[in-house]
């Protein structure tokens, strides 16, 4: 007791020290501001290219994540048998040098290069895309994109625990560096399917020593371009050259920021100032002055698949009724939303596929025709919008959603007579709200992951648990499933025009809005080596300072 | 016996505080695993609730957070405690960030945010008290006009108004310091700037005024007459009363700081714990946010103790039984 005493005591004069004393205190803060400089993290050098990728990701484990701003860091880490081409996104050779593709096209043939390699320096082998592409379909890593491998002769069995033999999927390595896929129905997009994240490679026996750990170990093995050095979470990912890549001879920066962002107007602060060198994700673009930047010598538009579109709840009252929808689309001048609100060069939608893929030319949806519109509502049993219950329209939080809802609800009072309540919910809410199907009409979007009409029209089918709609059709998923089995593309084309015709022009369970348009902001006499393509990837492999054209080592 | 009162509190506090901000959370709808691209099928969103023992009854999830769980290993067959939980200092893992446990990510934004703080408390004493004092002993003159202005000024306009207009002037107008980010000490100065303002116009205001007061006391007088210069006066007599109530509102204070601020730390894109915590609400993170959230608690209680201690050290007439 006594002692404690004494302490407290001593304590005390200390306090009593350092508070009375002017000169100690100043002394004191300039400890606490030193104290502070170096609680900062220390000092790093610059990379050669820092790019504003957008949200902070979820993982890099490429059976894990989902965003697009996580896939493009993963891609950077780990690469599978293709690659995307920077230009034009097409399947390139990558870990495969070639392939044999059967005459049925139900079987794949690929050969490995042999100077593939782990970061580690140890060769990839066929064995390795057996062991990646299993725990992409084991049920315990319970990865969102296993369905990518579905297509896998008892991909699917195999995911459910039908088939508890991993021998009975139809993967086989034929030697060290040959990998043999046998498919259920010939997938005109598997090559492209390969050269995404989800069926890029990763380390097995690397993952079987560390387990659910391994990305948070020094040095994991890389098979992409560049390795990991270090991540700081809501700031950045800096990731260096691999140097045994197989490509890394044309790999000229050393070290690539990744740096995680939000908010659109901090991004244009970094980028104005110098601080950032590319900004590739749409949503880091202050659609306020998306009409000024647009016109900006930095500014890259460009095509890419992804559409906005409003879906119907078509189990509700109303809505049951394909007239009210069809009613409901025609009422809709997209123009002067396009115009007036996104004003990012987005381009008017009538179908849900955007164009500008091979062998697929969506066709025409119901467009802007409000006499039509008010016609078919009158046929429903409503003229002029009388006796028409009220409609809730579900959107996640944000400013131009909001403009959206506002232009939309004003567009059906006028044309329809129809009176609809916004109700607006934070991201979460909004997804339970949709998925458990708690809405009458509700924003959504979707970005395709291959350069195929299958990545959207697949949405729609009757247990996608994307389509949220309600809506099923059989006669849609037997059109689509067909169209999947056949090879030739003319009549491939055919059958999927009039799935996508019964979706955009008679059924109606949703409403196309646009299409949007890709936004790239970087100095194109200082970077090159950046493209706008459909699927929006853009390999930091690829990206070079103008006027270095030969690799630094 | 009345400070080991308090601390023994803290613990039933704290697993109170747990409890509730669990429940809390799972009482609002969505769930860490909704995205908009739902997966493919429903067993795929089974498998990922069952790795995160999702489908478990909220009571049990309860339980196997606190780490007060037996479950039976299925290889032996003996009743193990489940591995982790609160009562071995295990916050759990991130739903949101898959690769990190909420520990690895508390070490990683805590010593910014405490950096931050730290730094803005000194700003705030470095700028308040100097300014207070200035404001009084040029009482109704230009220079307490121009002074008690500003100190109104900043205590009037929020973080939230400050930090964009800082960032336009500094990082953008004159390009002096970064715009966003953090790892220099460059990056610090604008943002202790934002968090600190209003503060330092809050102490520069209790300054003023416990300097006023005391300079009207008897033994000022006294000193006058005694003949001492005016400057010894201020600093030697009037400076140490004065400031008493600087420092009793600099506890609370210090607190505030240190928990981190969103505001600014969104402001400033800053991977402080407040970023996080917010976040972490939005992404539906449970263990994230019921682990800050007892952060937080932690923080506040422990400081409030200080406090209420300093108190008795610094005034005698102050008695804790």
């Amino acid at each position: 007791m006594k002692c404690s005493v004494h302490a407290l005591f001593q304590l005390k004069r200390a306090f009593c020290f350092l508070s009375s004393r002017r000169t100690q205190a100043g002394r004191l803060s300039v400890l606490l501001l030193w104290l502070g400089f170096a609680g900062c993290t220390a000092q790093i050098p610059k990379a050669d290219l820092t790019v504003l990728n957008g949200p902070d990701p979820q993982s890099l484990d490429p059976h894990i994540v989902t965003g697009q701003a996580d896939m493009r860091v993963v891609l950077s880490l780990f690469e599978g048998l293709t690659r995307f081409n920077p230009v034009n996104s097409d399947p390139d050779p990558a870990i495969a040098e070639r392939w044999h593709i059967s005459p049925d096209a139900k079987v794949y043939t690929f050969y490995l290069r042999t100077n593939a390699c782990w970061s580690n320096g140890e060769p990839i082998t066929a064995e390795d895309f057996l062991f990646s592409w299993r725990r992409l379909l084991d049920p315990k890593t319970a990865a969102d994109y296993a369905n990518q491998l579905f297509y896998v002769r008892n991909g699917e069995k195999f995911y459910h625990g039908k088939i508890a033999d991993e021998k009975q999927l139809g993967l086989k390595a034929l030697d060290a560096h040959t990998l043999q896929v046998e498919l259920e129905n010939p997938t005109p997009f598997f090559l492209q399917l390969c050269s995404t994240h989800a069926l890029a490679v990763v380390p097995g026996r690397f993952i079987g020593q560390q387990g659910d750990k391994w990305l948070r170990q020094p040095n994991f093995p890389c098979s992409g371009a560049y390795q990991l050095e270090f991540q700081r979470l809501s700031d950045r990912i800096r990731v260096r050259k691999n140097p045994h890549y197989w490509d890394a001879a044309n790999v000229t920066l050393e070290t690539v920021d990744l740096v995680s962002c939000t908010s659109p107007t901090t991004a244009m602060n970094l980028y104005k100032t110098g601080r950032a060198d590319v900004i590739w994700d749409k949503f880091l673009v202050p659609v306020e002055l998306a009409d000024v930047l647009r016109h900006g010598p930095d500014f890259h538009g460009y095509d890419f698949l992804a559409t906005e579109f409003m879906r119907f709840n078509v189990t509700r009252g109303p809505l049951t009724n394909p007239l009210v929808r069809r009613a409901f689309v025609q009422a809709v001048d997209k123009r002067r939303i396009v115009e007036r609100i996104t004003r990012g060069g987005e381009r008017v939608a009538t179908h849900l596929t955007p164009t500008g893929i091979e062998h697929y030319r969506p066709p025409q949806g119901l467009g802007y025709d409000p006499n039509a519109a008010r016609q078919s509502l009158e046929q429903a049993g409503y003229p002029g919008g009388k006796g028409f219950p009220r409609l809730q329209y579900l959107y996640n939080t944000t400013p131009g959603n909001e403009r959206v809802a506002v232009e939309l609800q004003a567009m059906w009072r006028n044309e329809l007579g129809v009176e609809v309540e916004l109700q607006q919910a934070e991201w979460k809410v909004y997804l339970d709200l949709q998925s458990k199907g708690n809405y009458d009409l509700s924003r959504g979007s979707w970005v395709g992951d291959y350069k195929d009409p299958n990545t959207f029209l697949d949405l729609f089918t009757s247990h996608n648990g994307n389509n949220r709609t309600g809506w099923s059709n059989a006669r849609y998923d037997a059109l689509l499933s067909k169209a999947n089995q056949e090879r030739d593309p003319g009549v491939r084309e055919k059958l999927l025009q009039e799935a996508e015709t019964l979706l955009v022009r008679d059924e109606v369970p949703l409403l196309p809005i646009y299409i949007y348009r890709g936004q790239l902001f970087f100095d194109d006499n200082k970077w090159e080596g950046i493209h706008g393509n459909l699927i929006d990837e853009h390999p930091l492999s690829a990206i070079r300072r103008k006027g270095e054209p030969q690799a630094k080592r | 016996m009345y400070f080991l009162k308090r601390i023994a509190f803290i613990v039933p506090l704290l697993l109170l505080i747990s409890f509730l901000a669990f429940l809390l959370l799972k009482l609002a709808p969505g769930g860490p695993f909704d995205q908009e691209r739902a997966p493919a099928s429903e067993a795929i969103r089974k498998n990922i609730e069952a790795k995160y023992h999702l489908n478990e009854p909220t009571w049990k999830q309860y339980l196997r957070y606190l780490g007060l769980m037996w479950e039976r290993d299925v290889a032996s067959g003996e009743l193990q405690r489940v591995n982790g939980g609160l009562i071995v200092g295990d916050f759990g893992p991130s739903y949101k960030y898959r690769d990190h446990s909420v520990n690895d990510i508390i070490a990683q934004a805590l010593p910014v945010s405490l950096t931050l703080g730290l730094l803005a408390f000194v700003f705030v004493q470095c700028v308040g008290i100097p300014l207070g004092f200035y404001t009084a002993v040029r009482r109704g003159q230009l220079g307490d006009h121009v002074g008690s202005f500003f100190a109104v000024l900043v205590v009037c306009i929020p973080a939230l108004v400050v930090a964009p207009v800082l960032i336009t002037l500094f990082a953008i107008k004159w390009q002096w310091f970064p715009p966003a980010l953090w790892g220099t000490p460059w990056h610090v100065v604008l943002p202790v700037v934002a968090l600190g303002l209003f503060f330092a116009g809050k102490v520069a205001r209790l300054m003023r005024e416990g300097l006023l007061n005391t300079l009207q006391s008897e033994f000022i007088t006294t000193a006058r007459a005694k003949g001492l210069s005016e400057a010894k006066i201020l600093w030697k007599h009037a400076f140490r009363l004065a400031v008493l109530p600087v420092v009793s509102y600099s506890g609370p204070l210090l607190a505030d700081l240190l928990t981190g601020s969103f505001v600014v730390e969104a402001a400033f894109q800053i991977p402080g714990i407040g970023v996080f915590m917010v976040n972490s609400m939005l992404n539906r993170d449970y263990p994230m946010t019921v682990g800050l959230v007892i952060l937080y608690a932690v923080l506040l209680l422990v400081l409030n103790l200080v406090v209420d201690f300093s108190y008795s050290l610094l005034d005698p007439r102050v008695r804790y039984d």
